[in-house]
């Protein structure tokens, strides 16, 4: 079969249908690149829209370069005083306020989703409440958030714990359930405790999915919190953007959204490939 | 009969202890919450009393106009559904025709759905201006590769046998994806389409709050400016209630299409 295939390649066509899948899978990723580039380049140079709406990407380029490079910022490091540019010192305060909400509404949710898993008389209890509510918009809480935690970055934090909590609470709770019965009872009929058996037994046989409840409680953190700071603050990425907005500077704003895909993706694709591992 | 009677009686009560009992601590933290509030441990200007919270639900109804604005946000989710179901499934069903194309944008799309798009509403906002289509626009695009990705997930996995039947029968490519593909993913589309539903409703209420227009998102932004706390407690309460009432519905219907699932 393969040699008939194999002799007929060259009847069909000699260049693109002779080439290995890969090649033809990247000359087609690179050609969509091109096409994409040459319809927004022709876009921002018609006129059509407002200027400045689509601007070129030559000056999203410029910003992008900007953003990233002119030190405009004072920092001590190590004893040292040091100028770094501004972006960075917005992006550390985004990580901070995304990993401590991811901390601590992680753990809340590992805590509640192992209580729930293991005591089908709580699960039943409670779970319903979890499942109905995680669909919920977060962000409506803001408003409560600001008046229980303060404008500064105790109410962003909030934001990210309680978008993590109910993926990883749910994540949880069906990890504990699928866990296989003969662990269980191996645990208990080596007479563990209960802290012995979180960490020997559940702990261990839920890897996969409280990786995967890490995984979406990263994603919605990181929306929660940015969300947050586009409302109300004076720091973070999500107040550059909505900065740029409002002084409508449109390249900055394009290239900020770049950086901000591109990092989210990138931590993604990081637990991904940790779960993987 | 009297033991299988009794049998049933025993998991029905076996189902319903539980539920009354996460009921009752509802209930039992409401009350406290209650008390406390009353009794000044709580600050009642940071929390307001439970009963000034269901006070004020008659009080949204009748001045803030909660139906319209209920309505208003029904209207935009389903502009976005619309599209959605529209574009999402096309978008499935040509990158499972189109297998080149399919290898070389699947990773793309895959990477869309783990971004934060609906961070895009300020420049969604510049193109489309602080209107209705802003955020239909936005409920759209954040929820599309969901959609995309499940119908592409449901035509791939389409048990072979079905497919050869088909070609027994010489089915046009037209009639193979009509009778046969299309039948055999629907429940999978469906989830897809569930998905991207409940991600438009999230960020159509989130894009209203944030730009304060619209309908149900619009109200708590409005409510919490003028610091009308139970006010904006109540308007929480009635999104949280839509948003559940959302998911109930679509989560019924997929049981229905998926009855084994």
């Amino acid at each position: 079969m393969a040699e008939t295939g194999r002799l007929k390649a060259p009847a069909s066509a000699g260049g693109w249908s002779a080439l290995p899948l890969k090649r033809r899978v990247l000359l087609l990723r690179v050609a969509i690149i091109v096409t994409l580039v040459v319809v927004w380049e022709a876009v921002a140079a018609s006129g059509l829209l407002f200027r400045d709406v689509v601007p070129s990407l030559v000056s999203v380029g410029k910003a992008m370069v900007s953003i990233l490079t002119v030190a405009d910022h004072k920092v001590q490091l190590f004893g040292a005083e040091h100028v770094i540019p501004d972006f960075y010192r917005h992006l550390w305060v985004t990580i901070g306020e995304v990993m401590t909400g991811l901390a601590i509404g992680g753990f809340a949710g590992l805590t509640v989703g192992l209580l729930l898993g293991a005591n089908p008389f709580l699960s039943a209890a409670f779970e319903r409440f979890l499942y109905y509510l995680g669909p919920a918009p977060k962000i409506i809480f803001f408003p409560l958030m600001i008046m229980w935690f303060g404008v500064g970055p105790g109410s962003k934090v909030a934001m990210g714990t309680i978008s993590c909590f109910f993926p990883v609470v749910l994540s949880a709770a069906s990890g504990v359930r699928q866990i296989d019965k003969v662990l269980i009872r191996v645990g208990r009929s080596f007479r563990v405790n209960t802290w012995q058996m979180v960490t020997k037994i559940y702990l261990p046989a839920m890897r996969q999915p409280i990786i995967n409840g890490v995984r979406l409680g990263l994603g919605v953190a990181v929306i929660g919190t940015l969300l947050a700071e586009t409302k109300l603050s004076n720091q973070g990425i999500g107040f550059l953007i909505i900065n740029s907005y409002t002084t409508f500077d449109m390249p900055r704003m394009y290239a900020l959204l770049m950086l901000l895909f591109v990092v989210s993706i990138a931590a993604n694709a990081l637990v991904g490939r940790a779960s993987r591992a | 009969m009297t033991t299988g009677a009794a049998t049933r009686r025993r998991l029905v009560w076996q189902q319903l202890v539980p539920i009354a009992f996460g009921v009752a601590c509802l209930i039992a933290v409401i009350a406290l919450l209650e008390v406390l509030i009353r009794a000044g441990v709580i600050n009642r200007f940071i929390v307001p009393t439970p009963l000034d919270i269901a006070g004020s639900f008659g009080r949204l109804i009748r001045e803030e106009h909660v139906g319209e604005r209920f309505l208003l946000t029904c209207y935009e989710a389903l502009g976005a559904s619309l599209l959605l179901t529209v574009f999402g499934i096309a978008f499935g069903v040509l990158l499972h025709r189109l297998r080149l194309v399919r290898l070389a944008t699947e990773t793309w799309i895959a990477a869309m759905a783990s971004a934060p798009l609906v961070l895009m509403y300020p420049l969604f906002l510049v193109i489309f201006g602080r209107s209705a289509l802003t955020i239909i626009m936005m409920g759209f695009v954040s929820a599309l590769p969901p959609v995309i990705l499940k119908t592409l997930e449901g035509l791939s996995s389409t048990r072979p046998v079905l497919i050869n039947v088909g070609r027994s029968f010489k089915l046009t490519p037209s009639q193979l994806y009509w009778k046969i593909l299309f039948p055999s993913a629907l429940p999978t589309i469906f989830v897809g389409v569930r998905l991207g539903m409940i991600f438009a409703l999230i960020n159509i209420v989130g894009v209203e709050f944030l730009i304060n227009f619209g309908g149900l998102g619009q109200l708590v932004n409005e409510l919490s400016e003028r610091y009308d706390l139970p006010g904006t407690y109540a308007a929480i309460c009635f999104v949280i209630l839509v948003s559940v009432v959302f998911f109930v519905v679509t989560e019924r219907i997929e049981k229905w299409l998926r009855p084994g699932a």
